[in-house]
């Protein structure tokens, strides 16, 4: 029970960070139909944001005050972010729109190698190692076994986590639901022609989406490099191939079904690991998506599509 | 009924689809003439040199390197100045005689390529294909011939283009033909490789050619296996179930340790035999056989001509299949499923078949790999590598059998000639040209697509003809699944 | 006016009515929900082997609802829907089909088909039923002649034997071959597009793929023909060429079974008319009567419209009629449908 209590716990921390990741996905596709392979590679980004500011900070600045220093790392790394997520898609899918689907998803995977590749190139290929900067937590419960004690822990970076996933997701959804950049926005997810036609700009709505779908993979970024405290490269693409399918699992396109789905796969992925096996973590995720896929093709809270004849 | 009245939308108008998507093209691609002073010119390329300021800010200004007691931080401003002033210059010049110019230097450039596609009599393209073939069946001597002393590794890089061309021509069939998305064509490579690893390391008396076609066989039952399930799952869906597949693939290989040899993979694959005999020096070696002094050269030699006629199965099966009812099925799929059904087509079948075909194909490939290579790990088999060959068949141009070769030659022949520029490093201290190979190259895929979104040969050559052969062009023809 | 003169329920046996005695397709208590919605309710009718029948009404009437469960892209909700090969209503043979669990019967060129339990490519491949659709779907990357081609799928495939004796080249595929070249090449000439015969389908004018299409679904050698608004958008020329060419399919020995708004080409041609609205069946019978019919006119002209009526006994029977329809459906459900 208190093991699988820590684990739940775990695991809603995990499914945050993918969750946060999904939400990009999950807008790009809405908005353009399209697959955004370089999404994950933007996390990776962020996350490298995130470390080079954090060390500026602390050890150039001398910065003492880790909720401030946070704070900052925060605001930095979103803004430094999204203009890579901007950047991304003026040069490699704006050309590209209105042309034919396989081609802004060929130039999103060759995206993704090149960031990857540059971020190897310039920041070096080993990996990066921080030391934890939030310690101790609240110990919730605490069991006997026959091994020994297990206590159920909380920790303060969990605690960090899940709350700024909340706050986040609150404040996006008020954004989507009451601003009128929110309501361009899903003008544009269903029709982009007639929004135009309506006077909405598209090429700029689409370009906030893909600037906060960046600023939220910059957040999630922040909180693995904090939670697993090592950071490389390469980071981007399997967090981002499971925001993927947390997006695709929560039904694509909707918002709350993005982030319900990250929790899934990181809930999927921590049981997984803690009562079968920590080799065969990611063939569980992918393999509870093809179930899901083949039985309920539009995710979970996505609608169903009718097919028009 | 509901779709007696709604407005039809631009991807339910199918007659009109082509027209549509020329409209969004010219919406897109051309904003009305306007004059551009050396002012805004200015400010735009001071914008673009802003930007790479910020985003190079934390990649190329700083550095994070490990320190004794964690990380450091370093410094690198002239790089950093560099960037940014290579990108104001760059967009500068671009914006004077490209982009914001009435007379842009490229527009000739333009016009042969990229306006209506010219009709090229049949002949012309039958002509190219065959000095292509003239050239590939006598690749080996004439590199022997003009780069004796690079003969190796040129006859080497020629086989692993071919090996590109014919994982490019099988997974052609799934992406270009049936319009089906697979992001995971890697896992059937995989499945050819490990199981000929496997049976000819466990088999004493089962070598190249009796692994090949059970290899083929058991990557078609995977297909099968694979797509029964999944392929009643539309466009992206499919996509990335079939990732998802590749990846279950690949950390299943990793992680089995008892039949994979996890991480450490397989060695000691046998090299294919000529007729029972081995290219090994002495009276038994099959160089001996053929009378000739024996050199390493001629198994790479005998590798070629192997994976060369692997790949002329290939185009051979496929340009057949087109002509055949199930091949002209793939493309009605990939042009209008529903249109499909109504005409009495089992498109799950349909569908099934290209699967597997293509599978198998991948899977003779994969076996080809693990001989030639000897040794395979999962390391082989990412999904960059399926992004690679997809990539290939979508800038060669989908459906295409000449654009995958000329894009596998562009694209891999120039990656791998990169190793050996190294006249670059002496020009310029530090650059290693062989690091930047991969960024080089997903800078050309990205450049190729918004270049020529339809990939490098656009246009598609019907498969029964009347009277004159036509060939059509790329406006016309869907990619698949509703678009 | 000659409204009276009309008999006014055709099952009075003054005439005999092929979709009565010899029914290629009888629809029988058709019901199809989607969620809450009733797109088609308690739908009964026949279409008469030999005829071109018509099924009209207004917009979101249920019309294309009908199609796609008749032709396997809708599973219904409720009813039944058999197909016939061979003359005669064979009730026997159907009621046997139904009580077993088979899709079909099917015995010498005669067979009965339960097509709501057929999936949808298998009501042309087995039931012989073909359709087209109203936002026409052609394989626009594909020339005309490879389109009637993919039409001939089945049969060649068999003749190909299932592809391997094809990759080898045999002759009996390739004489399979040039017959289905020949087939093409004559619906192509029925619809006057063989000089086109080697474009792609999507650079064709909007008539040119109408005709198409319908040369399309004649390439799987269909017994029943469901063209769904053939006519739209069509010229008063080209339409007057369609009525010829139905007339023509008729005469081959399939059945048409088509949904039209244009009343000049329903009324020219069809034998049978069947007049859906808000997804009931509010009048069926050949074109003079549903033509006079008060519930159609009143269906058809919509409440403003009434006034203009000026004929009196004509307005007044529409009126009576309007009344008593507003009664029998819900039209706020279908109209929500849309």
């Amino acid at each position: 029970m208190e093991y699988f209590l820590q684990q739940l716990i775990n695991g809603l921390t995990l499914g945050s960070i993918y969750g946060l990741i999904a939400i990009g996905y999950t807008m790009v596709y809405g908005i353009i139909g399209m697959i955004n392979f370089a999404h994950g590679d933007i996390f990776m980004i962020g996350a490298f944001i995130a470390l080079a500011t954090f060390l500026i900070l602390t050890s150039v600045l001398g910065f003492a005050f880790l909720p401030l220093v946070l704070l900052i790392v925060l605001i930095v790394s979103m803004l430094f972010t999204a203009a890579w997520g901007w950047t991304v898609e003026r040069i490699a899918y704006r050309p590209l729109r209105g042309s034919f689907r396989l081609a802004p998803l060929i130039t999103a995977i060759g995206m993704s190698i090149v960031l990857q590749n540059f971020v190897q190139i310039s920041q070096g290929a080993r990996v990066k190692p921080l030391p934890p900067q939030i310690q101790g937590g609240i110990t919730l419960m605490q069991g006997d076994t026959e091994t020994g004690a297990i206590l159920v822990q909380l920790s303060y970076m969990q605690i960090i986590i899940i709350l700024t996933t909340l706050v986040l997701m609150a404040g996006f959804t008020l954004l989507i639901s009451r601003t009128s950049l929110g309501r361009s926005q899903r003008a544009c997810e269903q029709d982009r022609k007639m929004a135009s036609l309506l006077g909405v700009n598209v090429d700029r709505t689409i370009s906030l989406t893909f600037v906060m779908g960046a600023a939220l993979a910059s957040v999630a970024g922040l909180m693995f490099l904090l939670l697993y405290g090592v950071i490389d490269f390469y980071i981007g693409f399997l967090a981002g191939v499971k925001a993927f399918t947390a997006a695709v699992l929560g039904g694509i396109g909707s918002l709350p079904g993005a982030m319900l789905g990250g929790i899934l796969i990181g809930l999927i992925e921590v049981f997984w690991s803690g009562y079968f096996s920590v080799e065969y973590k990611d063939v569980a995720a992918f393999s509870i998506l093809a179930i899901v896929l083949i039985f309920l093709p539009s995710g979970l809270l996505g609608k169903p599509e009718v097919e028009k004849v | 009924m509901a779709s007696d009245t709604t407005v039809p939308s631009a991807s339910e108008m199918k007659p009109a689809g082509a027209q549509a998507l020329r409209e969004a093209r010219s919406d897109a691609g051309g904003p009305p003439v306007k004059r551009y002073t050396l002012r805004d010119t200015l400010i735009d390329a001071v914008g673009a040199a802003l930007l790479t300021g910020v985003l190079g800010f934390f990649f190329l200004a700083l550095r994070t390197e490990i320190a004794p007691g964690g990380l450091d931080i370093t410094t690198r401003w002239v790089l950093w100045f560099t960037a940014v002033a290579i990108v104001f210059v760059g967009r500068l010049l671009l914006n004077l005689f490209v982009f914001r110019t009435e007379r842009p230097i490229t527009r000739r450039l333009r016009r042969s390529s990229g306006g209506k596609v010219a009709v090229r009599p049949g002949w012309v393209s039958r002509a190219i294909a065959i000095a292509l073939f003239a050239i590939a069946a006598f690749l080996p001597f004439l590199i022997m011939a003009i780069f004796p002393g690079q003969q190796r590794q040129l006859i080497d890089l020629s086989i692993l283009i071919l090996t590109y061309v014919m994982l490019g021509w099988g997974l052609n069939i799934v992406v270009g033909l049936a319009g089906l998305l697979d992001l995971g064509y890697v896992a059937f490579y995989a499945v050819g490789a490990y199981s000929f690893a496997l049976l000819s390391t466990h088999f004493e008396f089962i070598g190249f050619w009796t692994a090949l076609p059970l290899a083929g066989m058991l990557a078609a039952f995977w297909g099968l296996a694979l797509g029964f399930p999944v392929l009643r799952l539309r466009g992206d869906y499919l996509a990335i179930v079939t990732l998802a597949f590749g990846e279950i693939i690949r950390v299943v290989l990793l992680n089995w340790y008892e039949v994979t040899g996890g991480p450490n993979g397989i060695s000691g694959v046998p090299k294919p035999t000529f007729f029972g005999y081995e290219f090994t020096r002495g009276e038994d070696g099959a160089s001996a056989l053929l009378g000739l002094e024996y050199s390493t050269i001629h198994r790479f030699i005998y590798l070629y001509y192997i994976i060369f006629l692997l790949a002329l199965l290939t185009n051979f099966v496929t340009m057949r299949l087109r002509k055949l009812p199930v091949g002209r099925a793939w493309e009605a799929l990939r042009e209008d499923e529903i249109a499909c059904r109504s005409l009495g087509i089992n498109t799950t079948n349909t569908k099934l078949t290209a699967f597997s075909i293509g599978a198998m194909f991948g899977g003779f490939a994969g076996s080809f790999f693990a001989t030639r290579q000897g040794f395979i790990s999962p390391e082989s088999f990412t999904f960059l590598e399926s992004a690679i060959i997809l990539a290939i068949v979508v800038l060669g141009g989908l459906g295409s059998q000449i654009g995958v070769v000329v894009a596998s030659v562009v694209m891999i022949g120039g990656i791998e000639l990169l190793r050996n520029v190294g006249f670059l490093g002496n020009l310029l201290p530090g650059f290693d040209p062989v690091q930047y190979r991969m960024l080089i190259f997903g800078l050309a895929m990205v450049a190729i697509m918004v270049w020529k979104p339809r990939g490098l040969v656009t246009t598609r050559t019907p498969s029964a003809v009347l009277k004159e052969q036509k060939k059509i062009g790329a406006d016309m023809v869907s990619q698949g699944e509703g678009h | 006016m000659s409204i009276a003169a009309e008999p006014r329920v055709p099952v009075a046996g003054t005439s005999v009515h092929r979709w009565e005695t010899d029914p290629v397709l009888t629809v029988e208590h058709l019901t199809m929900r989607f969620g809450g919605l009733v797109a088609v309710g308690d739908l009964s009718f026949s279409v008469g082997r030999g005829d071109i029948t018509a099924l009209i009404g207004p917009n979101g009437a249920g019309k294309t609802t009908v199609f796609n469960c008749v032709t396997g892209f809708y599973k219904p909700t409720e009813g039944r829907i058999v197909m016939r090969h061979g003359a005669g209503a064979k009730a026997n043979l159907v009621e046997k089909v139904t009580g077993s669990s088979a899709r079909y019967e099917t015995d010498k060129g005669s067979g009965v088909f339960l097509l709501e339990r057929m999936p949808d490519f298998e009501i042309s491949k087995k039931a012989k039923v073909a359709r087209t659709f109203q936002n026409i779907r052609l394989f626009g990357g594909m020339t005309l002649l490879e389109n009637l081609l993919v039409a001939q799928h089945n049969p060649l495939t068999v003749a190909s034997g299932f592809t391997f004796a094809g990759i080898l080249g045999l002759s009996s595929y390739r004489k399979a071959h040039r017959e289905a070249v020949e087939k093409a090449v004559y619906w192509l000439e029925r619809v006057g597009l063989v000089d086109r015969a080697d474009d792609p389908a999507g650079d064709l004018p909007y008539g040119d793929q109408r005709r198409l299409e319908i040369a399309r679904a004649m390439c799987t050698d269909p017994q029943l023909l469901c063209l769904d608004e053939p006519a739209a958008g069509l010229n008063p020329r080209e339409s007057t060429e369609l009525n010829q060419f139905l007339q023509f399919i008729r005469e081959q020995g399939t059945s048409v079974l088509l949904i039209e708004h244009d009343m000049g080409v329903v009324m020219e041609i069809s034998d049978h008319v069947v007049v859906l609205d808000y997804g009931v069946k509010i009048s069926d019978g050949d074109s003079g009567f549903v033509k006079n019919d008060p519930k159609v006119i009143a269906a058809y002209l919509g409440v403003d419209d009434e006034a203009e009526i000026d004929v009196p006994e004509v307005r007044a029977e529409v009126t009576a009629a309007r009344h008593e329809h507003e009664h029998q459906a819900d039209p706020q459900a279908a109209r929500d449908s849309n």
